[in-house]
Order: C-alpha cells, then sequence, then structure tokens
C-alpha cells in the first residue's frame, strides 16, 4: 500500500509551461486541418489530440505521481474503449 | 466471548432513532439488510409473474390474459429480474454485508454513497412501478431494441430511465467496492489471502465500473430519440438500427458476468468449507475470474448473429465466445476437485451449491451451442434460448442467492433454521426447475419462438409440462423464503461458527457488532487452511 | 480502517469515477467513428458549417480554466489561500464564458434551419442529418458536464474560503480538479472531430 498522503505538487512555472505547450498545440492541429491529406487528417488530429490529452493527464491531473493501481487501471478503461470502437468495425467495416 | 451488542441494537450514529436508524444509516451490515429485503421483494413478485406468464402459456390460445397484458408481463418480468434481482442481488445484499467483514475492516470506504446507492436502486425500483401506471408497460421486452422501443405507444422512456437510475446505483455499488478492496484490507492481508468472495467482487465491480456507462448513454439515446426524434438509429435519417443492438449488448454481455461472478465466488467459499478442505487451485480460481471479466467484454455481439450483421463479425464473435467457457470450465473444474477425498459434511448450502453445479454446467454447455454461429442460427430467438439463460442465470446466479442466503443467514441474523423444510424446498425448486425448463429446450429445438402469445399444437404437451414444472418450482422458492423468515420468531441461538469456516465472517459474534470485530480478527497465511477447523472438530468429539 | 486522511483513497474513488464518464462519453464516440467512416463526405461538409472561431476559443478558454484550477491546487499546498481562490473563480469564469459561447453558437445554427429533427437536416443528405445529430448530443452532453464541474468547483470554493479545504485536506478540491480536466479532456477530442473534420 502506498503511503496516505501524497503531497505533490507542480511549481507554477511547470504548470505555466504546460499551458503554452497546450496552446502551441491547438495552433498545430487548426494549422494541421488545413492541409488536405484525405482521411490521414483525422488521425493526424487524433494523435495531437491524444498528446494534448497526455499532457493534462501528467501534469494537470498529476498521473505523473499517481501509483501503479491508477496508471494500469486508466490504461484499461482506454483499452476497454479501444476493443468498444475496433470490435464495432468487425461488423461496420464488412458489411 | 464476552457479550457485545450486535448491530441490530447499535445504530451506526447513535442520534438515529427508529426507522431512522436503518433509513439513514451508513453501516455497511444495515444497508445490506435493507437491499435484502428490497431484493427479496422484487424477486417474489417477478416469480410470481413469471408464473403469470407460463400458466398463459400452459394451455393454447388466451387462457386468461390478453396478448397486450401479456408482452407487458415478460417486459416487467425480464426488467425486475435483471435489473432489480440478478444484478444487484449478491453484490449489493452479500457483497454490502461481507466484503468489509471478510477483509478485516469496519465498512466500505464511502458508505454515504452506499447509502446513496440504496436509495438509487429504490428510486428506480418506484420509477418502473409508476412507468406501470401511466400510459402502460413497455412492451419491448427487456432489451429495448429499437425501432420499437422509440415507435411503441407505450411508457418506454419512464421504464429506460428507471433502468438507467439502476445503472447509476450499480455503478457506485462497484466503485465502492474497489475502493475498499484497495485501500481497506487489513495490513497484514495480501491479494492472495483475499477470499474468493471479495475477489469475485473485485472482478464484478471492474465490470460493473467500466460497462454500464455504456448502457447509461444508450438508454439516454433511446429517450433522446423519442422525445427529439434526432434519428440516430433511425435509417430513414440515416442512422442505423444494428448499432443500437451493439451498444447495448456491450454493457449487457459484461453484464451476465457481473451476474454470475459473485455467484461463483459464493461456490468458491460454501464448497471447501463442507468439504473441510482446502479449495482446490486457489490462484486459478482468481485468475479465471479475472480472465472472465476482461474476455466476457469482447464478445458482446455473439446476441446479435440473426441481426444483419456482417459475417466476418459473426466470425469473430464466434470464435472469441468459445474463449469465455474455458476460464469458467476452471471454476468447475477447481469446485469438483476440492470435493474429491474431502470430508464432505451435508448441509443445505453445500446441497444448493452441488444444485448449482450441475443446473450452471448445463447453462454452460448449451451456451456454446448458441455460440457457435451455426446452431444459433437455427435456434436464435426460441425457447432454446430461454432455457439456456434461465439455466445460467436462475440456476446459477438464483442458486448461489439461495446459497449465500443459507449459509450466511446465520451470521446476519444469528438464528439456525430448519434443515428440513430447507431440503425440501432445495429438492422441490431442482426438480420443478429440470421439469420447467428442460422441456423449453426442446420446445426451442422443435422451433418455437420465445416471447410469443400463441403457438401451434404440436407445441402444447411441452409447454403443459413446463407450466406444471413451474408450479413446483415456485413453491419450492417460497418453501425456501418462509423457512429462513420462521426463524425470526427464535431467540438468536446460532453459534459464531456454525459451519467450521475459515474466512474472516467466522470470527465474530453472529450477529456481528456495529464495528464488526470484537478482538481483532487473525488473517491466515491461507485463507482456506482448515488445519485449525478439523483439530477444533476432533476435540469436540473426543469431549463429548 | 476509513480514516478521514486517507486522501489517496477518496482520489482512488474519483478516478474510478472519472472512468465510468470516459466510457460514458465513448458510446457516443463508438456512433462517431461508425458514422464517420461510413458518411466521410457528409462529415466534412458539415464541419465546414461549424464556426471554428468558436471552436477555437472555447478550446483555449477551456486550457486557461484547467491550468488555473491546477494552479490552484499547487496554491493550497502552499497555504496560498487566496491564490487558491482565485484560481478557482478564473475558472468558474471561463466556464461560464465557454457557456455562453455555446449558447451563441447553438442559437446560431437553430436560427439556420440546424437542429434535431428540423426540416432543413431531414431534407438534406442523411450523413449530414447524423454529423448534426451526433453534435447536438455530445456537446449538449458535454455541455451538462460543464455545468456539473463549475458546481464542484463553486463548492470547493466554499471550502476553501471557509478554511475547511485546507493544505491538509484538499480533497475534494484535488477531486473537483480531476472532473474538471477531464471535462476537458472530452473537449480536446471533441473539438478536432467537430470542428477541424476536412
Amino acid at each position: 500500500m502506498k503511503s496516505l498522503n501524497t503531497q505533490h505538487f507542480f511549481e507554477y512555472k511547470i504548470l505555466i509551461n504546460v499551458l503554452l505547450t497546450l496552446l502551441a498545440l491547438t495552433g498545430i492541429t487548426v494549422i494541421a486541418s488545413y492541409i488536405d491529406l484525405g482521411k490521414m487528417n483525422v488521425w493526424i488530429a487524433l494523435f495531437i489530440a491524444s498528446i494534448k490529452g497526455s499532457f493534462i493527464l501528467f501534469f494537470f491531473m498529476h498521473m505523473k505521481y499517481e501509483g501503479r493501481v491508477l496508471v494500469l487501471s486508466f490504461l484499461g478503461t482506454v483499452f476497454f474503449l479501444g476493443i468498444m470502437i475496433s470490435f464495432t468495425f468487425w461488423d461496420v467495416g464488412f458489411r | 466471548m464476552e457479550v457485545v451488542n450486535s448491530f441490530f441494537v447499535t445504530p451506526s450514529s447513535s442520534r438515529l432513532k427508529g426507522i431512522w436508524s436503518w433509513l439513514l444509516t451508513t453501516d455497511h451490515k444495515r444497508i445490506g439488510l435493507m437491499y435484502l429485503y428490497s431484493i427479496l421483494f422484487w424477486f417474489l413478485l417477478a416469480v410470481l409473474l413469471g408464473g403469470f406468464i407460463r400458466l398463459e402459456l400452459m394451455f393454447p390460445g388466451e387462457t386468461f390474459i390478453s396478448p397486450e397484458v401479456y408482452n407487458s408481463l415478460f417486459t416487467l418480468h425480464g426488467v425486475i429480474m435483471i435489473f432489480l434481482f440478478i444484478i444487484p442481488a449478491l453484490p449489493a445484499v452479500f457483497g454490502n454485508f461481507f466484503l468489509p467483514i471478510q477483509i478485516g475492516t469496519d465498512d466500505v470506504f464511502f458508505p454515504k454513497l452506499n447509502l446513496l446507492s440504496w436509495y438509487l436502486y429504490m428510486a428506480g425500483g418506484i420509477i418502473a412501478v409508476i412507468s406501470l401506471f401511466s400510459d402502460g408497460f413497455p412492451d419491448t421486452g427487456w432489451t429495448f431494441y429499437v425501432p420499437f422501443s422509440i415507435s411503441t405507444n407505450t411508457n418506454v422512456s419512464t421504464a429506460v430511465f428507471a433502468a438507467f437510475v439502476l445503472g447509476m446505483a450499480s455503478m457506485l455499488t462497484g466503485l465502492n467496492f474497489i475502493t475498499t478492496i484497495h485501500r481497506m484490507r487489513k495490513k497484514n492481508m495480501g491479494w492472495m489471502q483475499i477470499p474468493l468472495f471479495t475477489w469475485s467482487l473485485y472482478a464484478t465491480s471492474w465490470v460493473q465500473l467500466l460497462a454500464t456507462p455504456v448502457v447509461s448513454i444508450t438508454l439516454l439515446l433511446v429517450m433522446i430519440e423519442r422525445y427529439i426524434g434526432v434519428g440516430l438509429f433511425d435509417p430513414a435519417k440515416g442512422g442505423d438500427p444494428i448499432l443500437y443492438q451493439h451498444l447495448f449488448w456491450m454493457y449487457s454481455h459484461p453484464a451476465v458476468y457481473i451476474m454470475i461472478l459473485p455467484g461463483m465466488g459464493v461456490i468458491s467459499e460454501i464448497i471447501p468449507v463442507f468439504s473441510r478442505k482446502s479449495i482446490f487451485g486457489y490462484k486459478a480460481i482468481v485468475a479465471s475470474s479475472m480472465a472472465i471479466a476482461v474476455a466476457g467484454s469482447l464478445v458482446w455481439a455473439h446476441h446479435m448473429y440473426t441481426s444483419g450483421m456482417s459475417d466476418t463479425a459473426v466470425f469473430v464473435f464466434s470464435l472469441l465466445t468459445f474463449v469465455v467457457a474455458i476460464p469458467s470450465a476452471i471454476k468447475v473444474f477447481s469446485w469438483v476437485a476440492t470435493l474429491y477425498k474431502g470430508s464432505i459434511q451435508m448441509a443445505p448450502p453445500l446441497f444448493l451449491s452441488l444444485c448449482f453445479i450441475y443446473l450452471f454446467s448445463v447453462g454452460g454447455l448449451t451456451g456454446l451451442v448458441l455460440g457457435a454461429a451455426g446452431t444459433d442460427i437455427y435456434v436464435h430467438d426460441t425457447h432454446f434460448v430461454v432455457a439456456h439463460f434461465h439455466f445460467t442465470m436462475f440456476g446459477g446466479t438464483g442458486f448461489a442467492f439461495f446459497a449465500a442466503l443459507y449459509y450466511w443467514w446465520p451470521k446476519m441474523f444469528g438464528r439456525m433454521y430448519d434443515f428440513k423444510k430447507a431440503y425440501i424446498g432445495a429438492i422441490l425448486l431442482t426438480g420443478g426447475f429440470m421439469f420447467h425448463y428442460v422441456p423449453m429446450f426442446i420446445l426451442g429445438l422443435q422451433g418455437m419462438p420465445r416471447r410469443y402469445f400463441d403457438y401451434l399444437p404440436q407445441y402444447a404437451k411441452g409447454n403443459f409440462f413446463a407450466g406444471f414444472g413451474a408450479a413446483f418450482m415456485i413453491i419450492g422458492i417460497f418453501l425456501l423464503v418462509i423457512n429462513l423468515l420462521l426463524t425470526l420468531r427464535k431467540p438468536m441461538d446460532a453459534s459464531s461458527d456454525p459451519w467450521g469456516g475459515t474466512t474472516l465472517e467466522w470470527q465474530t459474534p453472529s450477529p456481528p457488532p456495529l464495528h464488526n470485530f470484537v478482538k481483532e480478527p487473525v488473517v491466515l497465511d491461507y485463507p482456506y487452511d482448515f488445519t485449525g477447523v478439523v483439530k477444533k472438530y476432533a476435540k469436540n468429539t473426543k469431549g463429548e | 480502517m476509513s480514516s478521514p486522511s486517507d486522501e489517496s483513497g477518496k482520489k482512488l474513488g474519483m478516478w474510478l469515477f472519472l472512468y465510468t464518464e470516459i466510457i460514458l462519453f465513448g458510446g457516443l464516440f463508438v456512433l462517431y467513428a461508425v458514422y464517420f467512416a461510413r458518411y466521410t463526405s457528409d462529415f466534412i461538409e458539415g464541419g465546414k458549417e461549424l464556426n471554428r472561431l468558436f471552436g477555437v476559443a472555447n478550446t483555449i478558454i477551456l486550457l486557461i480554466s484547467s491550468f488555473s484550477v491546477a494552479a490552484s491546487i499547487t496554491a493550497i499546498q502552499k497555504k496560498e489561500k487566496k491564490r487558491a481562490m482565485a484560481g478557482i473563480v478564473a475558472a468558474l469564469l471561463c466556464g461560464l464564458v465557454f457557456l455562453v459561447n455555446k449558447f451563441f453558437e447553438w442559437s446560431h445554427k437553430i436560427d439556420l434551419g440546424i437542429f434535431p429533427n428540423s426540416e432543413k437536416l431531414l431534407d438534406g443528405p442523411p450523413g449530414q442529418n447524423i454529423f448534426f445529430g451526433l453534435y447536438f448530443v455530445i456537446t449538449g452532453l458535454h455541455g451538462i458536464h460543464i455545468i456539473l464541474g463549475m458546481t464542484l468547483l463553486f463548492i470547493s470554493l466554499v471550502y476553501v474560503q471557509r478554511n475547511r479545504t485546507n493544505h491538509e485536506r484538499f480533497a475534494l478540491l484535488e477531486n473537483s480538479g480531476l472532473y474538471w480536466h477531464l471535462v476537458d479532456l472530452i473537449w480536446i477530442f471533441i473539438f478536432p472531430l467537430f470542428y477541424l473534420v476536412i
């Protein structure tokens, strides 16, 4: 078992840097959307969104300091979400 | 042991008096009992509704109810049995009562949230009743398939909302249990020292947590479609009705494991105690619980072979379905292996557990008939399916529920029941059960569809037998319940450990005090080590 | 034993709740994925009708609000009560601006005759009806979550003000923050899927 109280926090400076990164990534994803790459656009947009999401998870949501339980269970949830979407395509992708 | 007041006498907060000491309690044991009373009420009601269905079907043509009432009856029977009985039955009653005790703590992690879950559960039940008396109860069946659930004039929205609220109750219970198991185990209890019932609840809770939101959003979408008509499932507006079925079964297939896993946990507790022998394959049972939880969420579309989805999907999901059978089989073999060369002591809980193993095995094996796409297309939506899921759900979870009641009743209420009536009830229940559902297998193979009000003359004999069996079964159920209720008139007489169990709940008085333990319980290195129990019993027989 | 100081346990409970929220939206993303694959060109047409400016503005607003909540959690641990409160208030204001933006965006669409079950959508290509149907359902559900998150943040604000949330016990603020970040996280995926489809 982990210690009862986790007194971890990020300094303001780090948080501001994270915010600036997130804003920059928002800019990049908007610019990327103007380049027409067909269906690839969606994957690129989702990829950038995932990077932004990871920043929020790691820094704003303190995932960086969390134990194994939270990391694994979060990955499990994402995995289950992935199953939900991908397995549906066994059907709709082959109709 | 010194005399201590049980939790029946001590309210969770001294300010609470009378009825409020129950309605506002945060004591997990009182909440568990409140669940027990409400769940028993819904169960017996739905049993009677099911009895009416079978009575109507005993003779061809209209016997005593109209087709519309019949449609509502089977929907109501399904909705109550699924959402108000089987899903909450074992986790909410016995999980609430025994999970904290089995891990040696005094309550669940979020006691107030626990009470909120009970209120959500009651609210869900009440909303379901309200839908009954306004515009007629839905005639869609418990699956609420579109497009019918969107176009029918009966009150689907209210019933669907009831299921939504019940889903929230179930989710919060799961959340509470996972947090409790992670944060509140006794300091020296490692993961491989957790009793198997608690382990099965842990696996169940994850499924409750991750699968239930899918049905929440699906049911919300049904309501949105009924009120606004976005058209997400309406082909005329560009939607796809089969996607509803995908979303629905994404929850509802894992939900069958929410129903059966805690039942398997109960059986894993009972079998070793009455065999006086350590459970065979503790780690394999733990692993198979988790494997069922994971694999169970990969196979939802095997309910949809005839829905018009792609052949590739039929192939993939059929293949995956067979994988789920493996962990269930591991458990069955482990139970049987535990009995082998054990020192078996027959008692009603063990008797019910043995019936469970037999009935559940039949249910599981006929599940493979349905899981294989080739045979499923032949028997899909026939009485074969009805018989199959009643064998697993009722023969499985229902019997586990009774086994748990008979196993833990002395602990919960401090009173021992009459064995003779229990055996008679259990035999009536099992015998009636076979008479009731085996004809349905045959009817299904002969092609009688489910949910039909009337049938061709060649199905008359089978339906008559089924109705006949139903009568015995219902008598058995009521006998089992009444036998327990009769004990409430006696003074408390049960010892703290009437069966010779090894898990922590047997180290506290029956019924337990408010904070569960009088003295600190001792956690065994291995939770099913019976050497102490065997010694104790040997000494007792010598002394007499 | 349940001690009130087990902040990690409370946080675990909150994360478990967040998982249910992820899956709740996940069900809608399943629909999005399937319909996007089926009606790609209609989705692109639909995406062009949404105002990117609103989308970008709302994304920036939510990112800033997430930052200020994160900053207020740092502040409470550093015993800087004033800063902590300022952070929450800033996040609340951002949430409000977000909702106002959303209101204008929706009413503009409704003025144009684009709303669920509208004649314009029913007469148009089915894919666009689905696109806007999903748009209203998903952003609507997200809007409800913004309101819930703001309620939680407001309660935390009161608790901080009354010193019931302090540098030793800040699970409530931290959990409200987690909820708020999740709402932001979901928006980060909604934004490109609806406003930036090309």
